[in-house]
């Protein structure tokens, strides 16, 4: 990138020579011509005011002909060096205007600053390459938890949002090619405050790029990368990244659970997506046939899922030879009342409509229900520009695969133990999942739900560490005590405990915690300042372990202890 | 032939010999010393130090450090010759012309020391 730089002083050679050539000029001249001092004798200017008249005449100041009035002769070579030394400046000036206008000086200036900025960054940070849906809704997530990220995007127009977007934390951004290494070398990817990459454009051979430049440079960082074609899932997979989202497949992967397993569903947007409102009751039918427009990406993901669960399906689809559909696929885009019929709409539960097309999709569900006023209706939603239209449509779901993705990841950031969690709860029944739904609806009722994980160590909570090597035994329920009366516990339920290896899920509030021991807690989201606080002050601490409230500070503590001494003895 | 090598040559070596015709004679007689000769001396410096900007290479490096000490010091003495003339009472004597003529010589050495680069890198350049 430096050699712009070096190449913007060699372009101000010429200008610069040509300055200093036309000042030494008008100044010999000024000093060889003679002149008339005030009293009529031959006068030659010295250098020093010839240097002193030709800089505030090239710089068009004048302050007149000094020290003595010049003489004709002296006005003409004037008159001359006057108009060259304006030329000179104006060549100068002009020429640097026009160098620091120039697309890759600017993008030069840019990146320096940008790197300057990471640079300055204190905290752990993530890269995130792609400010699309997914970046967005991830960079906004992590913001307001406090969490540093770097962004870098092709589009200039992305980047401008990303100006206009006011978060609470300053977060550096470069419009350039993440897939090129010297652009993620300046987002700070080899150092080892950055703690993550996250690789979300839209072009999954630049993702490959992104996520193979990571694990070159430190092979256990967490790479997390989106991808829309099976072959490119597989290469990412082979050397290692910890992460692989196909939008299609979790979207497949959540209508399986909505259409088996709804109170797992339920669970799930409880805990990941707090403000979703659930939009189904488990008591609504959507036993029976669906109808799903569109077998592209998504309608082979889809068609994987009802087979698994052998749901019958009946897909439509305008080019059934190209995406290889399957026998008694209806031809037709679907948003017509005729193809709608040959597929049975009127004794299907559902429709998903999953075409590539906003306007399609919008169209299809509309007529859809204007035939079967009581189906399931499921919309895919391409653009975001779009979403106030599908809302005023009243789809049940509209699926947006930048906000799946945008889920997944910001779960896996925030609390690793959420995705164990939730793997452990796919093999527990659905009685099991109700129950947890009730317990944790007890608990937690009017604010946001959030999730977050205490780790016994020195790092994360001293008091609660200091006390567990003090050989006093800390049970899992003292974490959970109210601070402010410790009879009372916090809106807050422990799911599940990682010690080693093993993980347990809804541990027994009488387990006595051990170093190392990690446990992941959902409850009010600001409980959870309040849990970090007395697990981190030894004063909160004591009183939830003892009840008793200490004096603090040398002083007060010995006082107390001479006045204990003394109510022994008496 | 590089045309950029020849004249950025053709500089410095100029910017070495006007140096040399001003420092040569009574280090503190002003009638030795040509104020032509010094102003000379220092646009030509100046020229040879704008020229090497930019340039990327170790040499060029160093032999825009050499040239900016030549200006300096150049720069140091004209301001001194001025100030002698127009602004200390007693004008020029020759303690201030063999100060003025001190400061070249410095320069002098600067120069020198840039054209003794530009040999060495036009050796090694050889093929």
């Amino acid at each position: 990138m430096h050699h712009i730089f070096y190449l913007l002083l060699r372009r101000l050679r010429t200008p610069i020579i040509l300055l200093i050539t036309v000042y030494g000029i008008s100044m010999a001249g000024l000093t060889l011509i003679p002149g008339q001092d005030d009293q009529g004798q031959v006068w030659h200017m010295d250098f020093f005011h010839a240097f002193y008249f030709v800089s505030f005449m090239g710089t068009t100041i004048g302050f007149g002909e000094i020290p003595y009035a010049f003489t004709p002769s002296q006005r003409l070579w004037v008159t001359f060096t006057l108009y060259a030394t304006v030329l000179a400046w104006l060549y100068s000036i002009g020429t640097i205007f026009s160098l620091l206008q120039q697309p890759n000086v600017k993008r030069l200036l840019k990146s320096n600053r940008f790197g300057g900025r990471v640079n300055r960054i204190s905290h752990p940070f993530y890269i995130v390459c792609g400010y699309g849906v997914t970046g967005k809704r991830i960079v906004n997530q992590l913001a307001t938890h406090g969490i540093q990220t770097v962004v870098i995007d092709l589009s200039s127009n992305i980047i401008d949002e990303l100006e206009a977007d006011e978060l609470s934390l300053s977060i550096p951004y470069l419009c350039e090619d993440a897939a090129n290494p010297s652009v993620l070398d300046l987002a700070g990817i080899s150092k080892d405050l950055c703690i993550g990459v996250l690789a979300l454009t839209i072009d999954d051979h630049a993702n490959l790029a992104i996520a193979i430049n990571s694990k070159l440079v430190k092979p256990k960082r967490l790479v997390i990368s989106r991808a829309q074609s099976k072959s490119t899932a597989a290469n990412l997979e082979s050397f290692g990244t910890d992460l692989i989202i196909d939008p299609f497949e979790t979207f497949a992967d959540h209508m399986g659970l909505i259409l088996q397993e709804p109170y797992k569903h339920i669970l799930h947007n409880l805990i990941v997506n707090p403000k979703h409102n659930v939009w189904m009751t488990p008591h609504q039918n959507t036993k029976g046939r669906w109808v799903v427009c569109g077998y592209r990406r998504m309608g082979k993901a889809l068609h994987a899922m009802f087979n698994q669960y052998n749901i019958p399906v009946t897909f439509i689809e305008i080019d059934i030879d190209r995406h290889d559909a399957p026998k008694g696929t209806i031809y037709g885009t679907g948003a017509e009342a005729k193809t709608l019929f040959e597929a049975g709409i009127e004794n299907a539960v559902g429709i998903i409509a999953g075409t590539p097309d906003d306007a399609d999709n919008l169209s299809i569900i509309i007529t859809a229900r204007e035939i079967n006023p009581n189906l399931v209706t499921i919309a895919r939603q391409n653009k975001r520009a779009n979403k106030p239209v599908f809302k005023a449509a009243e789809v049940n779901i509209i699926m947006e695969s930048g906000r799946i993705i945008a889920n997944e990841i910001y779960m896996l950031l925030r609390t690793p133990l959420l995705s164990d969690f939730f793997r452990l709860v796919r093999e527990q029944d659905e009685t099991w999942t109700r129950d947890l739904i009730v317990r944790i609806s007890d608990y937690i009722k009017h604010s946001e739900i959030d999730a977050w994980t205490i780790s016994i160590n020195s790092e994360e909570c001293i008091a609660a560490y200091d006390a567990i090597v003090g050989d006093f035994p800390i049970k899992i329920s003292h974490l959970y005590d109210d601070p402010h009366n410790r009879d009372t516990v916090l809106p807050a339920i422990p799911l599940l405990i990682k010690r080693g290896k093993t993980i347990s899920l809804l541990p027994q509030a009488a387990i006595l915690l051990k170093v190392g021991d990690q446990i992941l807690f959902c409850g009010e989201k600001s409980t959870q300042d309040t849990m970090r606080w007395a697990t981190n002050n030894h004063n909160v601490m004591r009183y939830i372990k003892t009840g008793r409230i200490e004096p603090d500070g040398l002083v007060w503590r010995w006082l107390h202890e001479r006045r204990r001494q003394h109510k022994e003895k008496t | 032939m590089n045309t950029e090598k020849v004249i950025f040559a053709f500089f410095i070596v100029l910017a070495l010999t006007l140096n040399f015709s001003f420092f040569l004679g009574d280090i503190d007689n002003p009638d030795h010393h040509n104020v032509y000769g010094l102003f000379g001396a220092i646009l030509v410096s100046i020229i040879a130090t704008v020229m090497k900007l930019g340039d990327r290479t170790h040499v060029g490096a160093i032999l825009i450090a050499t040239s900016l000490v030549a200006d300096l010091q150049l720069i140091f003495a004209a301001m001194l010759w001025g100030a002698a003339t127009h602004v200390f009472d007693t004008g020029m004597t020759p303690a201030l012309m063999a100060s003025i003529v001190s400061l070249s010589a410095g320069a002098f050495l600067a120069n020198l020391t840039s054209v003794v680069l530009l040999i060495v890198e036009a050796i090694t350049l050889r093929h």
